[in-house]
């Protein structure tokens, strides 16, 4: 059974149509919001918790519980004032294989201008900053008009659909850093500085931005909430398995017949999307060589794992990889895959702040001993000395940026140390020759 | 980290850029940026304002802009913070350009999604015109750059080119992009694939098929 079309929430996601808000409120976004509002902010996250949504930037954590981390009364500042809340939506889509938020922000913006609204009422935020990637020039100025037309509208501001809540939405432009998707990150970087990653405690909904109360979400997170409140838990949860529940944008990359962006429940399985909506894999289904299911992050998984896998947090994890932002990249056997792996290397070494050690250093190191393991110019040895520097990489970071780039080159050791020896063999071999 | 080179600060850079001012219209751009943020917390405008100056930069050069020493301390005096700190933005985040730069900054993406796609023929496209990376061609045309995942992975390889994206390429498309810009036309961004919209898987829609044709509204289905 696939997905009907009527439960897609996305439904203008290929920008068939138009964006504007009159087109968007004929396909359902706004309808009496305010309603949405009214139910109360107890309500609404509890509504959210019933759904089973996990948290659609990478990490998955339940997104009404995250809701419910922010205080009820605000804290006061030094002068005994309340401080404001603050909602920031994520929206630094730099993942590699991950183009899903910028399809909603381009197409379908006022699904996020209203998710914007219900999630800070239901925390009690005073206003939220859309945090976008700043290469998604066109993609702001489509945020920026979406919001004027809100404004306009009366939607958004002063008594925000007239539900008496005062509220306000602003667009920040990043400026091309992938360590900004961080929640800390991201909050040093709207704060003006550059974007490296605080020390957790305090956490964000103690103290953010501004050093306020404040909730980091992923656009995608933010932008099912007025559908899922709309339509109620019970609809939601109707899809995937337990614990992994709802639909999800998947974004196919790489080596199949028809690439492309795709709302489908999760749990579907890999092949039946790989079938479905891509055409298949290139070559057929024998010609398959290895995916990596989660964007760049999370460790390959070889054909023979991934075909029938459940294409969830959970079934990922049973073979070994993740869900992440459900960024499928698609190998076949013509990848040179070490070749792969270490352009994913040289990513994080261009993306890594700088701040901590094991990680500017080692993800540098780390690079340029996959050159070498991808040219064969290695001892044997070294491919178990590159596997304990991951190790001691992974987990010796403030933020996740260390394991990000540890898992990727972990993934290939355990699936493809033979082919890494057969480099090494050639290349001695060739040398003597 | 990303090894960035920053054009020192020279008697001639100061003479040329010591006077830089918002123009008019960035004057109100620059204020209303300022507003978004909460009072006494203005230093938040520093990325929108860098980006702002660039343009202006950019638009008196008719190139992408870059960012003078004096134009940064130009910025830091508007936002009233240390010069040292508008600096370190600068050089943190990718899209300032640190250093002069040409009219088109030729931006190809390649990361593993626009690798397994083809990325290395859009490189050698690049460099078979005469391009080099991190310099700027000898008519001032072009700078050339290898970027990281740009986040157009359903549509891969990819090219940004100032502001705008050219998906689905293959090398005669990124030829004709190119061939385009030289002749001062502005190539149609997005896809170069006749055959795709925006994302959709190419050819029979698999979904949605009925958005295809009009607004249509799913509710009274539910």
């Amino acid at each position: 059974m696939a997905l009907a079309d009527k439960d897609r929430i996305f439904t203008n996601l290929y920008g068939y149509q138009p964006w504007n808000l009159k087109e968007a409120q004929a396909r359902g976004a706004w309808d009496n919001t305010k309603a949405l509002i009214e139910r109360g902010r107890d309500a609404i996250i509890d509504e959210m918790k019933a759904s089973g949504l996990r948290g659609r930037g990478g990490a998955g954590f339940p997104t009404g519980m995250k809701w419910s981390f922010m205080p009820k009364q605000p804290p006061l500042d030094q002068a005994g004032n309340p401080k404001p809340s603050f909602l920031v939506i994520n929206a630094d889509e730099s993942e590699p294989g991950s183009c899903k938020d910028r399809e909603i922000m381009r197409h379908d913006p006022h699904l996020l201008f209203e998710g914007a609204l219900v999630a800070g009422f239901a925390m009690g935020a005073r206003a939220a900053y859309i945090y976008i990637r700043g290469e998604y020039i066109r993609e702001a100025e489509t945020l920026f008009a979406a919001r004027e037309e809100a404004y306009a509208a009366g939607l958004l501001g002063k008594n925000a659909c007239g539900s008496g809540y005062d509220y306000d939405v602003f667009v920040h432009r990043g400026a091309g850093a992938y360590i900004c998707g961080e929640e800390t990150a991201m909050i040093e970087s709207l704060e003006g500085k550059k974007g490296q990653p605080r020390l957790k405690p305090p956490f964000p909904a103690g103290a953010g931005l501004y050093g306020c109360p404040t909730t980091v979400n992923n656009v995608e997170s933010i932008a099912v909430a007025p559908t899922i409140l709309r339509r109620g838990a019970a609809w939601f949860s109707s899809f995937g398995r337990e614990n992994n529940k709802g639909t999800k944008l998947f974004q196919i990359s790489g080596h199949v017949n028809r690439p492309c962006v795709v709302e489908e429940e999760m749990s579907i399985p890999f092949s039946e999307l790989i079938e479905r909506h891509c055409g298949g894999i290139r070559g057929g289904k024998d010609n398959l060589l290895a995916v990596i299911p989660g964007g760049s992050s999370v460790p390959l998984v070889p054909a023979a794992d991934i075909w029938d896998a459940p294409m969830d947090f959970d079934g990922l994890k049973a073979v070994g990889s993740g869900l992440g932002t459900a960024a499928v990249i698609v190998m076949d056997k013509s990848t040179d895959i070490v070749r792969a792996i270490s352009r994913i290397s040289y990513f994080y070494k261009h993306e890594s702040c700088g701040q901590c050690t094991p990680c500017r250093e080692g993800t540098g190191w780390m690079w340029r001993v996959m050159e070498r393991l991808r040219t064969g110019d290695a001892e044997v040895e070294e491919i178990d000395m590159l596997q304990q520097v991951t190790k001691q990489v992974e987990g010796h970071t403030i933020c996740a940026l260390g394991d990000a780039a540890a898992w990727p080159i972990q993934g290939l050791i355990k699936h493809f140390r033979p082919e890494l020896e057969r480099r090494i063999a050639d290349n001695v071999r060739e040398a003597a020759e | 980290m990303a090894d960035r080179y920053i054009e020192p600060d020279s008697p001639e850079l100061r003479a040329r850029w010591g006077n830089f001012i918002w123009t008019a219209e960035n004057a109100e751009k620059a204020k209303d940026v300022v507003s978004r943020y909460p009072e006494g917390r203005q230093r938040s405008a520093v990325m929108p304002l860098l980006d702002l100056a660039q343009r202006q930069v950019g638009a008196e050069l008719n190139t992408q802009g870059w960012l003078p020493i004096p134009v940064m301390e130009y910025i830091a005096a508007y936002l009233d913070m240390p010069v040292i700190r508008v600096v370190e933005v600068a050089s943190f985040y990718t899209m300032y350009n640190i250093a002069p730069i040409g009219r088109f900054h030729v931006q190809v993406c390649g990361t593993t999604p626009c690798m397994l796609r083809g990325s290395d023929d859009l490189l050698e496209t690049c460099k078979s015109r005469g391009m080099k990376k991190g310099h700027i061609s000898d008519d001032g045309m072009w700078s050339f750059t290898e970027v990281e995942c740009m986040g157009n992975c359903a549509s891969a390889p990819m090219v940004q080119i100032n502001d705008d994206n050219y998906e689905d390429l293959t090398s005669d498309r990124l030829n004709a992009v190119l061939d385009a810009l030289v002749r001062g036309e502005t190539p149609k961004a997005g896809t170069q694939d006749p055959a795709r919209h925006t994302v959709e898987p190419v050819g029979e829609p698999t979904n949605l098929a009925a958005m295809t044709t009009s607004n249509h509204d799913y509710r009274s289905e539910w």
